[in-house]
Formats: structure tokens, C-alpha cells, sequence
């Protein structure tokens, strides 16, 4: 039976930064993280800093998304001085690439609306010459694209990492090899319990479930509603390779050390985080495509990792009415909004600051409104 | 085996068996190689003190064949212009050109706008 | 559009060859795909073009490898060498490369037979050019008559470093030295198991004889030997070890390494069979049932890569799952198939006599295995060392999977090949758990690399 201010369920990337932004605005915070057994989504992160295209008839989730990333260089600084860990930002721009006119028609038509609506993402479309001039090795296939200046990447394991190194230096404490079965309020006092699988027991005054796919049997424990489920991406990487490719684009990313990575499958095939060979194929396709010379470049790896996704694809960050003190917090972009989650959530969820404006949005409740329809197309 | 001398090292291996009619010429860097028909790249190489035959992306450190058959990825060269061939897995052909690798893989970027037919 | 075939089989080593010819035997349609140009796997590494005088420096096991090349020659398999397998499906798909060209075909049955590599020997320097396992110098032989020009030193352990020393001897080739780590210890060890080794007599009185080779060329041998380490900048120039207490210092540009043989289980991991941590052979098997099949997938693992049992007990196993298989398929009835497999199982029990004495005999120095030298190199391919791994434990990681959050270690081409086992014993020595719970690599396609343009679909 173990005390403190705030457990947070979940150590991957969305419970790691809101973790980190509770320890860092002062609270005691415990990290409980099931470890190498778990689903894992963060291994699966593509590694966008994302602003273009986020929150397409959904303004708010947009503002947040524009708002995490413009944070974005001050937690990659912060985690580098705290911790050492480079998570190895590139934010000068990011490109979506279209294969057909229309579809580039399409892409600009939603660009305007979105930053009609927060009032400013800044964009620009391009056509097949355009493009090339700013990447020279797109193949003849690219019809245009768009490009965003405060689009980039970043490694998601790194940057993993760097929040539970930052948890650690910042006195939290993490907890790892946790399976965390049940939550529950204590009596009448204000105190959650959060027991594992094994009977262990954590206790505090407020508990954030963070769990990833695990959210959609916790939440309603405490009084939420969390709809969340697997949604398998496939994608592939390269031998590391020499530079080639000095912008990220929305399917395709040079990384740090050189590796190419290509993506990515969206299936809806329950917990199967395997490969296929068809996906494969298919994802080799569209890379060569893109970047012809890429024809030469080896596989090394392909691999499938499971969303965490939602109706909308949008996040859901709540408190509960019934639960007051209980959260809970999910999103499928845990790196493009880490720094939201860390600097926003996490000081919110702890006590030290409000709940951020308009943040009834991202209520898990919107997904129970018969009026409503729901679509996460990627 | 007649080879012109550029940055030699002595060889550490030698074949007991005469190169025979059937020979095959390689080029190696700025070297002409003659070479057993049916020989592997990586033997071929080791036969003729090629030393290093490549260095590492990480820390340029050069490195030579390790297990000879396809395991360790250690005998990355460039065949023909194509990087990161196992000179181990690759028997030689007339005429083929190798080279060292020097780091991570290059590719060959005149080549885009090429492709056809995809 | 994948074709179908009775058996698929996957290697020409004595495992898929006897497979093969075994399922020809009962009428099934065989494909055997294979990644060199002839078969015979890398023991029997070119016996069919061999001279006769290679087959006289190799010995007459090498030779007699020829008799089941032969065979599967003649036995109307469909052959396809040259053949680079990247995946094998749960759904009894392979698929491969081939001239260049990315195919696939599906079998009723799979055998996968892919054999034994080298284990690593993370000392320091050993990534320096100029070091290179003894397999390879024996491939060497085989596949160009190529034979070292300086005096060799041969360092390590295990019978295949005194089949080479004794076939170099045989060659005429010098060596210098013979460092072994093999000392009271492991035969004492090893006693337990000598009244069972001794029913497998010829094989053990094969391994005195290499010895006695060794003595009577007076080559010097460095028994109980440990602390091996190469000395060079760019290149191997020494090799310095401890024997009998004093430190010895040998130059050389040539350092052939060897402490064992263990299963490739890159395609075991791939298709997520369960393995277990063998703490006689300090490897991991798949597991199987007795013929050798994953689960109930219609795929069977016979020889090295179920678990080290020798060129003779591969062939065993092989042919086990080919009657297995062909029963499955309707080709043979009970009666047929009890005579035959009890013959076979005799000769596998046979075989497999000497193998407990051998593992402990020659069990590999937890010190080369475990490297307490924090610059040793572990992951060749991505430069990550013992000590660098060792901190990751110290700040968390758990096991081989999640040093990826701290490195990338086990990235790069070999996809954990060389370094796969050493990043399981570092983890489990630095938790101060075994091996087993500490859990392995998660390996993916393509098993084998294969260009983007080659997945595509582009003729080269």
C-alpha cells in the first residue's frame, strides 16, 4: 500500500509527459507502467510533429495541436538538459505528398478550412514542379503536395526515454512490470486505488488513466467513457542511408541516423500487431513512387503496431464529474502533442493549474451523442 | 594471379588451386582482379589483399568478412553501383565493378526520374 | 500468385536435403529453396565440384556428404538455388528472392532446415578485420581451395576448432598457435556424461584422434585458456590470452575464433513459435513436438536450428518430419510407417549419444559470452558496447526489446544475429534473472534483406 499526491496509469508517451508535467509543476508523482508487456503504442508512433491536416471539422483539437508543437523545442531543450537525451527534433517543415490532382485539390480545399477556422496554420500547396525544386528526389508520379513550416519529427523512442529519465531526475517514481487491473475511489475520502493484477495497491488523491488500449475498461470504473481501439499500422525501414531526404513528408521520413522510415497500414484487425506481406508490397509501392531512387535502398525491417484510436481520432481528456480527481487522457498523436501533454495536462490533472478553455471538446460523452457521426480516416 | 598494385595489403589467404581457363576479371576500387570462376566476392577480395571493405556508418570503422556466409553483414560492398551487397552471397561475374562502402549506403540520386513502368 | 506444392523445404544442409528425399520417397511434390548455388548446406559447403584432394584435407564425413547431394540430386526435388527466403507466413507462404525477382510459393507442409551459425565471441577486438570464425575459413576451403599464408592462431573452443586445426594440418597450412579454453574444469563437467557419450564411441574416438593429430605435428596448444583479447588498430596484429597463469602474447594478422555452434532462429522468432533459454547449449530452441512442427502449423524445424545435434542427427530429423508430413498427407499407411521411423528414430538416438558430453566438455567461458570489459563491442552493426548496454539495465531496461528506446542496439543489417544472444546473457546477468525470463529479440520480416524495388516488383 503505497501513498502520493498522483498516480498516472500508463508510461508510455502520453502518460510518461503528462507524468513528467505534473512532477515538473511540483507534485509527487507515481508512474505505473506495465513494461516491455505491453501493447506498447509509443514503439509505433511515426515519429510527426504534426500540424497540417490535425483537427479537420474539429477547431479545437487543431488550436491544440498548433499549440503543442509551437512548445515542441522547449521540452526537446528542457529533456536534453535535464537528462542528456537528444530526442532528436527537426521542425524547419513537413510535406504531404499527392499522387492526382484531385486528391492535391482536395488537400488544399481542407487546409483552408482549417485555418479559416483557428484563424492561421500557415501552408502552402504545391505543385509537381514546385515540389521538386524544395525536394529534388521526388519521382514523376507526385502530382503536388502541401507544406507546412511548423511541421517536423522527432523519435518517439527517444523521447520515451527522456521523459521517464526526466520523471526519475525530477524525484517520481516509476513502476514497471504493472498490470493494472482495477481503480477504484476509497470509501468517501478522496483517495484513488489503483490495484494490480498481482494485488498490489497504489493509493492518492488523484489518478490519471493513461492506459492506452487498457482505458476502455478503466475509465468507466471511474465514472468515463474512453471508446478506444486497435488500429494496426504497418511500416517499413531501411539500412541507414545517406542523406537524401531533409524534410519529413506525411508517409515517408529520413531519420537521425539515416534510416528511412515508410508508412503506414491503417486495419482494423483487433490486437494482431503482425506483418503482411501484401502491406509490405504495398507500402514498398507507394515509396518508390514517391522517391524513386529509394529502389535501391534495403528493407531491414517491417513492422505492425496497434493505434489507440478513437471514433474522431481526436483526443479525450476529462475529469470525471462523478470521480472528481479522476482523469483520463488518450490520444494517437503522443508525439506531435507531447509537449501539450507536459506543460497543459499534466500541471491540470496534478491540481496546480485549470482545466484548459474549452476543454468540454474532448469529452469522452461526444461519442454517445445519436446526433453525431464519427469517422478517423487518417 | 595478376593484379596492378594500388593500396595492397599482403594477402591473408591464397588458393591452392590453379585460376584455371575459366577466369574472371573483377575491378576493385582501381585495381583489375583475375579470379576463379564460381569464387565468391568476399573470397575473391580476401585472396587479393583487399584488407578493409568497408567502413561503418556509425564510427567509420573498417571492418572485413567475419562468417562467410551471409550472417554477420560485415562484407557490405557496392556491386555494379548497387550498395550494401554481401560480397559473401555474390559470386563474380565478368566485368563487375566493386567498391568499398564508406559509411551508410548511398544511393544513387541520378538515377530518379528514371523509373518507369512502376 | 503463389503456386502449391506438397513440401516446401527451406535449406540444403543435411536437414532439408534428407527431408526432401525422404518426402520424394512417399510421392510428394518437393521444393527445395535454397541460398547457395549447390546443395550440401555449409557442411557439406561444394562437395559435389570438390577435388580430391580437398576431400582428402576435409576428411571423410565431408566427403560423405556427397552421397546425400547426390541423392536429393536424383531425387526429383524441384531445386532452386540461388534462392533468398525473406518471410514465411503462418499460411504456409514463402517468400523469396530469386535472380532478382521477388516470389512466392505455398506448401501444404514447410520444413524449415536453415542450420547453425557461429556463436559470437564478443572479445575485445574481435571486430577487427583480419578475425574471423573458423566456419568461415573452412568456407573458405570449400568454396575457393583458399588457405591462410601466414601462420594462423585458432582460438576458442569446440570440436569444429580441432577439425579445422587438424584439416589445416592436412593442408600443409602452419599454425602457430591452438588457444583453447577447454580445461579441468569442463572435464570434469563433462564425466557425468561420458558413460552415455561412450555408446557414441566412434564419434568421440574421432575427436582424440584430432587431438592426437595436433600433438604429433607439435602444434603448440594452450589448453584452459581464457581473457582472450586482439590487439590492432585497423587490423588484427596479436592475440593475447591467460594460460596457467601467465599472459601470452602471439602476433598475428589472422585470428580465426570459435566457441560453438548455435541454432539460427531467425525464422522460429519470426513466425512467434515459443523458444526456451537451453541452459546446457546457452542458446534458444524452438519449441515443438517430437517430429519437429511449431504449434499446429503444418511447419516442422528439423536439425541445428531445433537445437544443436550434428550433421548426422539433422539428416535423422529430417527425414522424421517427411514421414510425419507424408503421413499427414494420406501417403503412407501405419504399417509402412512404423517400420520406417523406428529405424530412423534408432539412428537419431544413435546419433545423439555424445552430444550432452560435448556440451559440457566445451561449454564456453562465461566471460566470452558475458563480456565484463565495458568496450567490448556486442551489436556489431550499430557499434553498441557491453558497458553501454549494462547502463541501460542500470536505468531500467528490461529486456533485448527495450534497449531500442536507449540505443540501437540489435538495428542494424544482422537484425540480432551477432549480438542477439549476448544482449539476452548482459541483461539477465545484469538483472540477476536467467536468461529465460529476460526473453529475446522480437524478429520481423524480411528475414533476409531485399531492396524496396525488389518488393515492388521490379525486374533488376
Amino acid at each position: 500500500m503505497q501513498q502520493s499526491e498522483i498516480i498516472v496509469v500508463g508510461g508510455g508517451l502520453v502518460g510518461a509527459a503528462i507524468a513528467y508535467g505534473a512532477a515538473r509543476a511540483g507534485a509527487a508523482v507515481t508512474l505505473l507502467d506495465q513494461g516491455d508487456i505491453a501493447h506498447r503504442a509509443s514503439r509505433g508512433n511515426f515519429g510527426l510533429v504534426w500540424v497540417q491536416s490535425k483537427g479537420a471539422g474539429f477547431p479545437r483539437y487543431a488550436r491544440w495541436s498548433r499549440d503543442a508543437v509551437a512548445y515542441w523545442p522547449e521540452l526537446a531543450k528542457e529533456l536534453l538538459d535535464l537528462t542528456g537525451v537528444d530526442v532528436a527534433l527537426e521542425n524547419a517543415g513537413g510535406f504531404w505528398i499527392g499522387f492526382s490532382d484531385a486528391e492535391v485539390q482536395a488537400r488544399g480545399a481542407m487546409l483552408a478550412k482549417i485555418s479559416d477556422a483557428i484563424g492561421g496554420v500557415p501552408y502552402e500547396m504545391l505543385d509537381h514542379r514546385e515540389l521538386k525544386a524544395r525536394l529534388p528526389a521526388i519521382g514523376p508520379k507526385v502530382a503536388g503536395g502541401s507544406f507546412c513550416p511548423l511541421d517536423g519529427h522527432a523519435n518517439p523512442l527517444k523521447l520515451l526515454h527522456a521523459l521517464h529519465a526526466g520523471l526519475m531526475a525530477r524525484g517520481s517514481r516509476i513502476v514497471s512490470s504493472v498490470d493494472i487491473a482495477t481503480v477504484a475511489r476509497r470509501g468517501d475520502r478522496r483517495e484513488f486505488e489503483a490495484i494490480s493484477t498481482d494485488g498490489r495497491r497504489w493509493r492518492a488523491a488523484r489518478i490519471v488513466l493513461a492506459a492506452g488500449l487498457s482505458n476502455r475498461e478503466l475509465a468507466p470504473q471511474v465514472g468515463l467513457h474512453a471508446p478506444v481501439s486497435p488500429n494496426r499500422g504497418q511500416v517499413l525501414i531501411t539500412e541507414r542511408l545517406k542523406p537524401f531526404l531533409p524534410y519529413p513528408t506525411n508517409k515517408a521520413r529520413q531519420t537521425h541516423e539515416g534510416t528511412v522510415q515508410l508508412g503506414s497500414s491503417v486495419e482494423d484487425v483487433g490486437l494482431d500487431d503482425g506483418t503482411t506481406v501484401p502491406a509490405i508490397e504495398s507500402l514498398a509501392r507507394r515509396a518508390i513512387a514517391t522517391f524513386p531512387v529509394l529502389s535501391s535502398a534495403r528493407l531491414v525491417r517491417a513492422w505492425g503496431a496497434l493505434r489507440v484510436m478513437t471514433p474522431d481520432g481526436a483526443p479525450i481528456y476529462q475529469e470525471s464529474s462523478s470521480h472528481p480527481g479522476a482523469f483520463v487522457a488518450t490520444s494517437h498523436s503522443g508525439v506531435s502533442l507531447a509537449a501539450a501533454h507536459a506543460y497543459a495536462l499534466g500541471p491540470w490533472m496534478a491540481g496546480f493549474a485549470k482545466e484548459p478553455e474549452d476543454f468540454a471538446e474532448f469529452a469522452g460523452e461526444r461519442y454517445l451523442d445519436p446526433a453525431r457521426s464519427f469517422s478517423n480516416a487518417h | 594471379m595478376h593484379t596492378e598494385t594500388a593500396d595492397r595489403q599482403a594477402a591473408l589467404f591464397a588458393s591452392e588451386e590453379a585460376i584455371g581457363p575459366n577466369t574472371v576479371r573483377i575491378q576493385f576500387e582501381d585495381r583489375t582482379l583475375c579470379v576463379r570462376e564460381g569464387t565468391t566476392v568476399a573470397a575473391a577480395l580476401l585472396l587479393n589483399g583487399a584488407g578493409p571493405l568497408r567502413t561503418t556508418p556509425v564510427k567509420s570503422t573498417p571492418r572485413a568478412p567475419y562468417c562467410m556466409m551471409g550472417v554477420c553483414f560485415e562484407c557490405l560492398v557496392s556491386v555494379d553501383g548497387k550498395p550494401s551487397r554481401q560480397a559473401c552471397l555474390t559470386t563474380v561475374r565478368d566485368g563487375m565493378v566493386i567498391k568499398r562502402q564508406h559509411g551508410a549506403s548511398a544511393l544513387d540520386l541520378s538515377d530518379e526520374g528514371d523509373r518507369h513502368g512502376l | 500468385m503463389a503456386s502449391e506444392v506438397d513440401l516446401i523445404v527451406v535449406g540444403a544442409g543435411p536437414g532439408g536435403l534428407a527431408a526432401a528425399i525422404e518426402a520424394r520417397k512417399w510421392g510428394l511434390s518437393v521444393t527445395l529453396l535454397d541460398e547457395q548455388a549447390a546443395p550440401g548446406g555449409q557442411i557439406y559447403r561444394a562437395v559435389d565440384s570438390s577435388t580430391a584432394r580437398m576431400r582428402a584435407v576435409l576428411g571423410e564425413d565431408y566427403a560423405a556428404g556427397a552421397l546425400l547431394t547426390q541423392e536429393f540430386m536424383r531425387s526429383g526435388a524441384n531445386h532452386v538455388c540461388g534462392a533468398s527466403v525473406w518471410n514465411v507466413g503462418r499460411d504456409r507462404k514463402v517468400n523469396y528472392l530469386h535472380g532478382g525477382c521477388n516470389k512466392v510459393v505455398e506448401g501444404r507442409h514447410i520444413v524449415l532446415a536453415t542450420g547453425a551459425m557461429e556463436r559470437p565471441f564478443p572479445i575485445p577486438g574481435w571486430t577487427l578485420p583480419g578475425v574471423m570464425s573458423a566456419g568461415a575459413a573452412q568456407i573458405l576451403y570449400k568454396s575457393a581451395g583458399a588457405l591462410p599464408t601466414a601462420p594462423v592462431v585458432l582460438a576458442g573452443g569446440g570440436p569444429l576448432l580441432y577439425l579445422l586445426a587438424s584439416q589445416y594440418l592436412n593442408a600443409g597450412v602452419k599454425l602457430a598457435a591452438v588457444v583453447h579454453t577447454t580445461g579441468t574444469g569442463d572435464y570434469l563437467r563433462a564425466a557425468a556424461h561420458l558413460p552415455t557419450a561412450l555408446r557414441g564411441w566412434r564419434d568421440l574416438r574421432k575427436g582424440i584422434r584430432m587431438l592426437q593429430h595436433l600433438r604429433g605435428h607439435k602444434v603448440p596448444v594452450y589448453a584452459g585458456s581464457s581473457d582472450f583479447s586482439i590487439e590492432g588498430t585497423d587490423r588484427a596484429e596479436a592475440v593475447c590470452f591467460t594460460c596457467k597463469g601467465r599472459t601470452h602474447r602471439i602476433e598475428t594478422p589472422l585470428v580465426l575464433l570459435h566457441q560453438g555452434v548455435v541454432p539460427n532462429t531467425q525464422l522460429s522468432w519470426s513466425l512467434r513459435a515459443d523458444h526456451v533459454w537451453n541452459e546446457a547449449q546457452l542458446c534458444w530452441v524452438p519449441r515443438t513436438d517430437d517430429y519437429g512442427q511449431i504449434d499446429d502449423s503444418g511447419i516442422y524445424i528439423v536439425g541445428d536450428s531445433r537445437g544443436i545435434v550434428g550433421a548426422k542427427a539433422s539428416a535423422s530429423q529430417g527425414r522424421l518430419a517427411a514421414i510425419e508430413i507424408a503421413s499427414k498427407q494420406g501417403k503412407l499407411d501405419p504399417a509402412q510407417r512404423a517400420g520406417q521411423e523406428g529405424a530412423v528414430r534408432k539412428q537419431l538416438r544413435a546419433n545423439l549419444h555424445v552430444r550432452p558430453f560435448l556440451d559440457a566438455l566445451y561449454r564456453p567461458l562465461d566471460s566470452h559470452r558475458i563480456p565484463a570489459q565495458e568496450s567490448v563491442v556486442v551489436c556489431r552493426c550499430e557499434e553498441v558496447t557491453a558497458g553501454q548496454i549494462r547502463g541501460y539495465v542500470a536505468v531500467g531496461c528490461q529486456g533485448p526489446n527495450q534497449t531500442k528506446a536507449f540505443g540501437r542496439c540489435g538495428m542494424g543489417p544482422c537484425q540480432g544475429r551477432l549480438c542477439g544472444l549476448t544482449v539476452t546473457e548482459l541483461i539477465a546477468d545484469g538483472r540477476g534473472v536467467p536468461p529465460g525470463e529476460v526473453g529475446y529479440y522480437r524478429i520481423r520480416p524480411p528475414i533476409k534483406p531485399v531492396t524496396l524495388g525488389e518488393l515492388a516488383g521490379e525486374a533488376s
